[in-house]
Order: structure tokens, then sequence, then C-alpha cells
């Protein structure tokens, strides 16, 4: 029997703001549902409805039933008795989800107390048990600590040691993992799985992550414009989807192993919910589209199999055995006529050489005094050419960023060198340096802060021109709207016109103005929505074969630097671990950070995610103000802890500095003992043929 | 923790120093004692007055650093110096400390409690009925001055005597020399009511605006959500969780309070005729009283300070993330 039961609940906001329509689902017990779709499809406001967090304005009907029990209009002192006893939630941002004034110790010790009647002391027991069950080091000591003195994932921990705590029949996980980094995603998944195997829980999993969905869910349920369109077992979903948005989220997603070549975007974006498109909300970005999709929306019918499908083609589908691919243009990129040339042969356009950035860490005051330094960036080196796209890798806190900054600023480094398409930064004087500048811009990561909301997309686009003194700029601004795939009479609009795809656009024409020859991208796909990115991640690379661009591309999702980049550059604080040609990298990753990093990437395929193997690391990134001594990774290296004491001692001692290995023309590893495996499994077809 | 509020003290001390200093220099150059003897009849020989001006050190003949001196010499010792016709100006402040204080500190904490109170409900009911009238009520008594208030509230008070047919409140004076023991008591608390009520007036507007503000920061909080989510009640998780965490930034505004609250008290203590520091400074400011202005100068600075003081304890007492620093 289903512990919950939800049929057809709708949520309205005033404004007659339908966020969720008609949703129907049933999750039983040990079972995993997933809930996917992309910002604004409605999955998070449908859990909130379950555990009836909705504020007072919000509109719910329909039918939640736990254990047979409704839940929608159940007064407080009932509903009070289900939440954090039957039911539980895991909230995203785990730093805004604690209490800031009171201990970690004390808010799981709150939730068992409210439910059990013990005792103080035997609930703050309970609460480092817990803690203990999560997997937190020294959980005596920890419980004490307060939730600024956690780091990101020892928080998302803790959460589902709050969740787990009055052991309860359903678990509500909200994108449990989409603000940590992948080997702490990775962490806590594991964990996630502990959890539900000890409260033996049914979980609802939301999330934008088709790799983590894959590899949790045994049925999955995808949500468009606040409406379940597809539903049914992972494998059916992944490797048979029927519905044409499935299939074409399905196909845009970047896999690390996964063949290069355009990305599959879906053209246009989701509708608002204040303004649905009459009959089926996905059918004006649709390639399937046939007249009578707009007549009336399709209702989500059974299908064989025990899955449901609302799309009237789906037999269709079905029938032909048809697949995103198929479905869905595959634009055409043409290939740039600079990679022709041999890479040894080809300008240099950034070099760093030993790039030392570090900052000073001070204490008190007015009489500031220093007490320490942080080493963001500790001496790298690394070197693009022309034509060529370079991707610096590695999870928060490795220096990326640092480095970025350092290399725009074009000053002087503390130590190193920065030389921009054949110039010292340390020899430039004011004028040099405002030349250069024209020659090297910038994408920023996030598209709605990086724009002024109060100027027209045509002036924000013209400032760099106008800024270096030229004067007609019109025509240029309608070429450059034309060449990130805008239309000229955009050119009036205001930012907040724009959905995040299309900002990121005039983001990147900005950045294009000047004719630059090596574009810094920091993060420029990471805010967007799968099937939004695909299609900016096709842009940047015509951009890059057509203009013969250069690109210095920071990420951490390294599923996109495979599809986008050419080298790749793994960074682990403020050092180089590994570098080299993305296939080298990517096939055969020879330093162990790498190896856990690429292991811990979920993949969106159900049956690679199951018999898949992780290299799990251990605890959270040191903190860059005191790195460990020698190797820096050695504290959280799996190779580090089968070394005999003889070989370990090397690890604790010497540092190792970028190696090349000897079987390859373009790849490098720091480790002293570094060895090639292979830690993804190349999959050859995606999709059932 | 211990050493930085160590630290924020012994700040403190020097400032109250340097308010108190500047205060004295602005009051022994601006004030002229002199006045008061001078235009005497039969009139004082010139030679008498020096001398007694000497005397109080307050001879405008003395260049001011050396009245200042004396004057420095005298507060290190604790001795505030004379009144401007010889009286200890240490007894007429130990006269009234108490009466000010009282008044102060029951009208601050009243205020800071109902105003935090207000707010909060407030927060909870926003764009609600009550929450408007709050509001504009609120900035209608924020926007009267104290003096009108306080005379308005004791015209009420008169009416209502009048009506009732016998003092329910006393509306004048700070008790009744009459009474003793208990009575006494009694009446003195019955004389507080209106003063009180006039000075946390404008106070709990204010408060209960920054609170409102704060707690509506808090209230849309993921944290909020968690705790109910956890099976707590609405009522509980707003209480424990979201006003808890919104108190932090109102108990910095304290200290600020505390000075708009001594002007509060000037036009109070005279209005109810009380005989309190804020009615001696106007006093002594109408008799060039230099000494007397600088004395109770001195003791607001003490005031505010000690009250930015408490507010840095309580900051740090409500907010483990300052106790690590």
């Amino acid at each position: 029997m289903s512990i919950l039961e939800v049929s057809d609940l709708t949520v309205t906001f005033p404004g007659g703001i339908q966020a969720v329509r008609g949703v129907s689902y049933g999750v039983e017990r040990g079972e995993v549902l997933g809930i996917v779709g992309e910002s604004g499809s409605g999955k998070s406001v449908t859990s909130l409805a379950v555990m009836g967090l909705l504020p007072n304005n919000a509109q719910v009907s329909g039918s939640v039933k736990l254990h047979g029990r409704e839940l929608l209009g159940m007064d407080e002192e009932e509903l009070i008795k289900i939440r954090g006893k039957s039911i539980s939630m895991i909230f995203q941002d785990p730093l805004s989800a604690f209490t800031p004034v009171f201990t970690i110790g004390d808010q799981i010790a709150e939730a068992v107390r409210v439910h059990q009647k013990v005792a103080k002391d035997k609930a703050a027991k309970r609460a480092v048990e817990l803690l203990d069950l999560v997997g937190i080091p020294n959980p005596n000591l920890r419980a004490k600590a307060f939730p600024h003195e956690f780091s990101g994932g020892m928080r998302q921990r803790a959460m589902i040691a709050m969740a787990i705590a009055n052991d309860p029949d359903l678990l509500i996980c909200d994108e449990p993992t989409t603000a940590l980094d992948v080997t702490i995603q990775a962490q806590v998944l594991e964990v996630l799985k502990t959890a539900q195997q000890e409260t033996g829980a049914g979980i609802v999993m939301i999330t934008h992550d088709l790799g983590v969905i894959a590899g949790m869910a045994d049925r999955v349920l995808v949500m468009y414009a606040g409406k379940p369109v597809e539903q049914g077992p992972v494998d059916d979903i992944y490797y048979r989807p029927r519905m044409p948005y499935t299939m074409g989220l399905l196909a845009s997603i970047p896999r690390i192993d996964g063949e290069e070549g355009p990305l599959v975007p879906i053209e246009g974006n989701p509708p608002s919910p204040a303004a649905l498109p009459p009959g089926c909300p996905f059918a004006p970005r649709c390639p399937m589209k046939v007249d009578m999709c707009d007549d009336e929306e399709p209702s989500l019918t059974p299908f064989a199999g025990g899955r449901h499908v609302a799309c009237i083609r789906a037999h269709e589908i079905e029938h032909k055995g048809l697949t995103g691919a198929d479905v869905f243009p595959v634009p055409v990129i043409p290939p740039s006529d600079v990679v022709r040339v041999p890479r040894t042969e080809r300008a240099t356009v950034l070099e760093l050489d030993d790039m030392i950035r570090h900052y000073p860490l001070m204490k008190g005051a007015v009489l500031k005094r220093r007490v320490g330094t942080v080493y963001a960036v500790d001496g790298i080196t690394l070197d693009i050419a022309e034509g060529e796209t370079l991707a610096l890798v590695g999870e928060s806190g490795c220096g990326k960023t640092t480095t970025l900054q350092q290399i725009m600023q074009l000053q002087p480094p503390q130590g190193g060198r920065v030389v921009v398409l054949g110039k010292d930064s340390a020899k430039l004087d004011r004028a040099g340096r405002q030349a250069l500048r024209r020659d090297l811009q910038i994408v920023f990561q996030d598209p709605m802060a990086a724009l002024d909301p109060r100027m027209p997309v045509g002036d924000i686009i013209a400032e760099p021109l106008r800024a270096h003194g030229k004067k007609d700029v019109r025509a240029k601004v309608e070429e450059l709207l034309q060449l990130v795939g805008l239309a000229p009479e955009h050119a009036e609009r205001y930012p907040q016109q724009f959905s995040g795809g299309q900002r990121q656009r005039i983001g990147i024409a900005r950045a294009l103005a000047l004719e630059p020859r090596l574009l810094v991208l920091d993060e420029p796909v990471s805010a967007l929505d799968v099937s939004i990115q695909a299609g900016v991640i096709n842009l940047l690379e015509e951009l890059k074969n057509r203009l013969g661009l250069s690109y210095l591309f920071v990420a951490h999702d390294l599923a996109v630097v495979r599809h986008l980049a050419d080298r790749v550059a793994v960074m682990y604080l403020g050092r180089i671990a590994e570098i080299g040609t993305v296939e080298n990298v990517y096939d055969h990753p020879a330093h162990p950070y790498t190896q856990a990093l690429l292991s811990a990437i979920p993949l969106p395929d159900p049956e690679l995610e199951r018999t898949r193997k992780r290299i799990l690391l251990e605890g959270d990134l040191p903190s860059p103000a005191d790195p460990p001594s020698g190797c820096r990774f050695r504290t959280r290296c799996p190779k580090f802890a089968v070394l005999s004491e003889a070989e370990r001692r090397r690890c604790v001692d010497e540092e190792p500095s970028v190696a090349r290995l000897a079987n390859a023309v373009d790849h490098g590893a720091a480790c002293h003992y570094a060895e090639e495996i292979e830690v993804i499994t190349a999959s050859d077809d995606q999709e059932e043929k | 923790m211990g050493k930085y509020l160590l630290r924020r003290l012994a700040i403190n001390v020097i400032l109250v120093a340097i308010a108190a200093s500047l205060a004295y220099m602005l009051a022994a150059t601006t004030m002229n004692p002199r006045a008061a003897y001078e235009g005497r009849q039969p009139p004082v020989p010139e030679a008498t007055i020096d001398a007694t001006l000497n005397e109080y050190n307050l001879n405008d003949k003395v260049p001011v650093i050396q009245r200042y001196a004396t004057w420095a010499g005298g507060v290190i010792t604790g001795d505030f110096g004379k009144t401007w016709n010889g009286g200890s100006v240490n007894a007429e402040a130990g006269r009234r400390i108490m009466v000010s204080l009282r008044l102060m500190l029951i009208g601050t904490l009243l205020g800071f409690a109902v105003g935090v109170a207000v707010g909060a409900w407030s927060a909870v009911r926003q764009y609600k009925l009550s929450d408007r009238l709050t509001g504009v009520l609120s900035f209608v008594i924020m926007a009267i001055p104290v003096f009108v208030l306080a005379t308005l509230l004791a015209i009420a008070t008169y009416n209502l005597n009048q009506g009732v047919g016998h003092t329910l409140i006393e509306y004048t004076g700070e008790y009744n020399p009459k009474l003793a023991g208990w009575d006494q008591f009694v009446n003195r608390l019955n004389h507080l009511i209106l003063p009180t009520i006039s000075l946390s007036l404008g106070l709990i507007a204010y408060y209960s605006r920054i609170q409102r503000n704060m707690m509506l920061d808090v209230l849309n909080q993921d944290f909020v959500r968690t705790a109910m989510a956890k099976g707590l009640r609405r009522r509980t998780a707003l209480i424990k969780h979201a006003l808890r965490t919104a108190l932090i930034p109102v108990a910095t505004y304290f200290a600020f309070a505390f000075g708009t609250m001594f002007t509060g008290a000037i036009f109070t203590e005279s209005i109810f005729s009380w005989h309190g520091m804020g009615a001696w400074l106007v006093d002594s400011i109408h008799q060039n009283d230099v000494n007397s202005v600088a004395a109770v100068t001195f003791f607001t600075a003490v005031c505010v300070l000690g009250a930015a003081f408490l507010s840095d304890v309580l900051v740090a007492a409500l907010d483990p993330r300052v106790r690590v620093n």
C-alpha cells in the first residue's frame, strides 16, 4: 500500500498564477520517486503543498493522503503531529535552513523532543547518535557547534540527521545536493541512501539534475509548466522516453562519457505560469507539434508498462522508436580554421608562469596585524594557444576565481608571470593596459546580476564600444545581437524582459563587442536550466570557430567542460593537480583527485549508475590558509591511504609538481605516484536503438 | 569574548572623558556666571565677585585651560565642583540621579519590551488592518514632540480625574511627602505612570518599526520553514526561531535610542515637575551654572555609552557568530 497518495493537486497563487495544475503520484514504502523539471515547473511548490508549508495566500485543492488520511485542510494541531514525524523534509540550501543562533545539536534535539517524550539530556544524546550516523566526525564536539561553523556538506548531513530523527515514513528531498560540490554531493547522496536503509522510508527526490535521479530513483515523474508530462519506471524514462520534452531534456544534457559535437537544445523558454499557451504547454517548443496540439491540453494517460504520458503522439513515438536526437534538430557548427594548424605552431594567447596570489589574513579592528596567509593561488603554470579552449575546473575554494581575477586585472602578480597575447602584465603602462583590455573580455556567471537593470540592452552592448572611443555603434550593436541569436529590435528592451539564457547571450554580445581574441568565461552556463544551457554552449562553440576566439573557461561542471574544452586543468587548493587534453584527462585520469572528481559525477544513465563504483573522498577541502605539507591532496587522497609508510613519506615531505606523463604528448599530473586508470566507462549509445 | 568586551569598555571610558571635556569647554566659554553677581542691588565690588568666582572655579578672567585643569582634577577625585552659588554639585546630583534613572530605566525597558512585541506582532500580521493601524499610530507618535505628548497626557489625566471625582492618576510631582511606608511606595508608583508613558510611547513607536522590518526579513527565511517542517507550531517557530534571530539587529539600536530618551526626559521632567537631571540641565543653563551643566553632560555621556556597552553585551549574548571573534 502506498504511504503517500497525491491526486489532482493544484496550487494557485494570488493573481491567478497556477503553479501546480493537477499532480498525482503515489510513493510506496522504501521506494524513491524522482521528480524532475526545470525552474518554475512547480516541483518544489508541490512538495511544500504536501507538507502544508505554503504561505496562507496559496489556494491548494485536490487530495494528499498519508496512510489513507487526508492532509489537506487538516488543522494545525493534527498537522504538527505528522510534520517531522511521518513526513520529513530536506531543503536545498542548508545554510539558511538552520537557525543561525542555535547549535546544530540543539536543533536536532528539538526535532526529537517535539515528537518524543524524552528528557533534554536523552534528546541531546540522540542528536549526537544521529550526527554520528550521517558521518559527522567527532559528533560529541560538533553537536555544540553553530551552523556557520559547519561546511556546506556537513550542514546537509546534519539536515539529513534532523530529518530522520523521528524515523519518518516519507522523506521529501528538495534539491538536496544542488548547492554542493560534486565530491561532497557524492558523499551526501551516499548518506541519503544510508538514511533510507536505516528508516526504510519512501523518498520523494526533487531535482533538476538528471544524473542524480538516474542513480537514486526507482520511478520518475517529469514536470513541465506545473503539470506532470511523463511518469514511469526510471529505465523506461531514460531509455525509452515517449514525451518530446523528456526526450529533448535527455538529449540536451552534456555527458562526461559522451561524444563531442553539438548538443541538442530545446528552442524557446518554459512558459510563464501566468500566461500559459492554449493546448499543450510544450507545443511552442516542440518539434513534433501538429495543429491538434493547440486544441486541447493532453492529459496524463496510461501507457504500456505502468507508464503515463501526456502527449497525443506518444504512440507514434513508441511505434517509430524515435529518440531525442531524431526529433530535435541538431545544429551544425562549422569547424574552426585555426585548429588545422598544429598546436605548437599556433600563437600563445595566454601564459601563466608560476603565478601566485596570496591574501593576508588580518585581525583586529584599529591596529590590524597579520595572523596568516590564504594561499589562494600558489604557483600555477598553464598556457592557451590560439583557437583553443582551456577549462579550469575544481571545487569551490580551489582558486579558480582568484586566477581569473588576477588575469583580468592585468596587474603585476605577486609572483610569477602573466602574459596576455605576448604582453607581460608586469611591464604594462596605463595606456598599454587599456589597449590590451580590448583583446581580453569576460562573460560572467550570473546573467541576472551582470547586466544593469536600468539600461536598455543596446546601451549595455554599446558600452564597451563607447568606452573605447567608437562613435557610431548602432550598426555594430545590431550585428552583435544577431551574432548571438537575438533580434536587432531587442536593443530597445531592458534586461528583465529576457529569460536567463537570453540574458547570458546579451552578456556574450557585450564581451564580443570589441572583437577580443581571448574570452574569459566564468561559469557561463551554471545558472541556466539544462534545456537552455545546451543552446548557450552551442553558441559559444560556434562563436569560437567562426571568430577564431580562444577561451579560458572556468567551470565546476565537468560534463559541460568535456563538451566545450580542448584542454583542461584541474585545480586543487591553489595548485594544478592535472592538466592535459580533454581526452587524456577524462579517459585516462592519472591524479587521484581527478579520478575522484570524475567518478563523483552522476551520469544520466540508470544502468551505468547502478553498476558504477565510486571513489568517495573523505571530509572537506582543507582551509587554503593552512594547506597540508607536501602534497596538498594527501589528507583526502584514496591513494595515500593504501601507500606504505615509506612511500607516504614522500607525499608528506615533498610537494609534487606537474610532471608530463610518459606516454602522452599533452598530459601531466602533479602526483608522485601517478597512475592512469579509467573511471568512466565510455558509452556509445545513449538511448536504445 | 571577555577580552572584546573589556576593550569596548576601555574605549567607552575614553569617549566619556572626551565628551565631558568638550561639554565643559563649551559651557565654560559661552556661559557667564558673573552676570548673576553683577546686576545686584546694592552692587557687589568686583574684587569680591572675582574672589567668589575664583572660589567656585567659575572666573572668566582665569584662562579656560586653567579652569578646565582644576575641574578635571576635581572630577578625577570624584568632585564635580560648585554650583553658581556655592552649593555642592555632587550633593545636588546625588539627590537627582536616582529620580532620573528610575524614570529612564523603567521607560527604556518598557519601551524596548513593548516595542519589540508590537513590532513582531504586526510583522506576523503584515498588511492586515491591525498592522496598518499600528503603523499609522507609530508614525503619528513619532511625529509628535515629547513636550506636546506629555502636555496632552497631563491634560487628559486632569480631565479624567475631574470626571472620576478624585485623583486616580497623579499628574504632577514625584511623590507625596505626607505619606509614608507602603502608601508612599504606591504613591510613588502612581506618580511614575504618566511620565513613563510619555517617555516610552516614542520608544515603543520607534522599536516597533525597526522590529517589524527585521522580523519580516526573517519570516521568509528557510529556517523558519525548517522549524515548522520538524513539527513545531507556527507560533512556537515564530517566537523561538524567528523572533530570537530578529532581535539581534534591534539590540544594536539600544544605544541610539537612549540618546533620544534623555532628550525626552528633559521635557518630561520639567512638565511633570520631577526634580531630576533633565530638569536640572534646563535650570542650570538658565543660571549660567557651568559646573552643573558639565556634570549633567557627564552623566548623559555615561548613560549613553553605558547603553552602547549594554547593547554590545546584548548582541554578543544573542548572536553566536559575534562571540567567536
